[in-house]
């Protein structure tokens, strides 16, 4: 459950920015969220709710855009898409891969009042 | 909240005092309450009604493009840059509960603590039996209680490095809370991760959690004197390890028995000697050596 830990990272965003661009109300949080950043939507959207009451981003809609993982393949050179760190490349079968793509856990905007 | 620190009123203790304790100002409801001085109050009344009435809320968008775990890695930044100025070797280690982490380092420091100098964090959700442990042994420790907390972070590391007696080039073993999921995604200023993994578990556990096995230099397969009465197969283990993590180091040990340990301790020497490249203390210890030498020679 470390979504928790997360959710309060970004509240403890938002209030920074919240202070910087002055705003009192958060309507949207937009997060991008990598298929290996080790993050399990449910249990984020769970802490999200928990942690944001009573702050200035209470009843918030939180918008997740889910990017998927990427690896360059040595063997075949090429980039191709994989759902897990132990997946073979579908296109030559080797496991030496490389991720490129998919770790990322990023707030990228804010909706605000 | 702390503007400063950024420690919030959190669950973690550190050997029962909160970590939340500061060497600076807090920055708390006074600072923000001045910006709603009674000459603001008044100015934007007219507004304030304008954004109530339904339809017309005007909200806009604040591009962000902020790292989440931002805060964290500065954290860990700061201690990494700590662990370089002292020529620290700093470990992680990290495993399911039960793996014998607190066994294998208590072993280690006891067979090591004559040639390095030693110093452990240990953090649990409760009590102090780990600490208590190493404390044994002779080597300092102090306790991080992470309360409902799964893992250590950047911060409750910094804080109870603060409170231990660290020697200039020694090697600082930090036990994590015993959880093969979250730690992964938490540095906090290590040179390694050191995952261990105990023959009583299941082989396929790096398939299973790949992240945290995808997260680590070494892994140690812990408890190898109890492969006789387990079903576990070391190769099928290592397979699953390096398809996740192709350069993943593997050593198998066993912390009751000693089997495999020299080779560990190679390792931890090893990286030592990579912590200390430079550093002020090697290079102390290299004239002190080169003194013998010519003295010798004389």
């Amino acid at each position: 459950m470390h979504e928790m830990s997360l959710c309060e990272s970004i509240i403890s965003v938002v209030e920074q920015q919240a202070k910087l661009n002055n705003f009192t109300e958060v309507k949207m949080v937009c997060l991008e969220v990598g298929q290996f950043s080790g993050v399990e939507m449910e249990a984020l959207r769970f802490s999200f709710d928990c942690v944001t009451r009573g702050t200035c981003a209470e009843n918030a809609e939180l918008k997740i855009i889910e990017t998927e993982a990427q690896a360059w393949c040595l063997p075949c050179a090429n980039t191709v898409r994989v759902t897990h760190r132990y997946d073979a490349c579908p296109k030559c079968g080797s496991h030496q891969l490389q991720v490129s793509g998919g770790d990322e856990l990023k707030i990228k905007e804010l909706e605000v009042n | 909240m702390c503007g400063v620190c950024g420690c919030g009123e959190g669950e973690a203790r550190i050997e029962g005092k909160s970590v939340h304790k500061h060497h600076h100002h807090h920055h708390g409801e006074d600072g923000h309450s001045h910006s709603h001085g009674d000459g603001h109050t008044h100015h934007h009344e007219p507004m304030a009604e304008h954004s109530h009435a339904p339809g017309l809320t005007q909200s806009r968008m604040v591009q962000i493009e902020q790292d989440i775990l931002a805060k964290n890695n500065q954290y860990a930044n700061a201690n990494r840059h700590y662990f370089a100025e002292h020529g620290l070797l700093a470990l992680n280690f990290v495993s399911s509960p039960g793996s014998g982490k607190t066994s294998l380092l208590v072993r280690t420091i006891d067979e090591l603590k004559d040639t390095l100098r030693f110093a452990v964090v240990e953090g649990d959700q409760q009590t102090t039996n780990d600490a208590d442990r190493i404390r044994q042994t002779g080597a300092p420790a102090i306790q991080i209680n992470t309360g409902k907390g799964c893992h250590l972070d950047g911060h409750m590391v910094g804080h109870a490095v603060e409170g231990l007696e660290l020697e200039d080039g020694g090697v600082l073993f930090i036990e994590n809370v015993g959880n093969l999921v979250c730690p992964a995604s938490f540095d906090l200023g290590e040179a390694h991760k050191v995952v261990i993994l105990s023959v009583t578990e299941g082989d396929d556990k790096p398939a299973k959690y790949p992240d945290m096995f995808h997260a680590a230099d070494l892994m140690l397969i812990n408890k190898i004197d109890l492969l006789p009465h387990v079903d576990f197969d070391i190769q099928k283990c290592i397979e699953h390890a390096r398809s996740v993590n192709r350069s993943i180091k593997v050593l198998q040990i066993s912390a009751t028995s000693g089997e495999g340990l020299e080779q560990f301790y190679q390792w931890i020497k090893l990286a030592r000697e990579m912590a200390l490249t430079g550093h002020p203390a090697q290079l102390k210890k290299q004239a002190e050596g080169n003194n013998n030498v010519s003295r010798a020679a004389g």
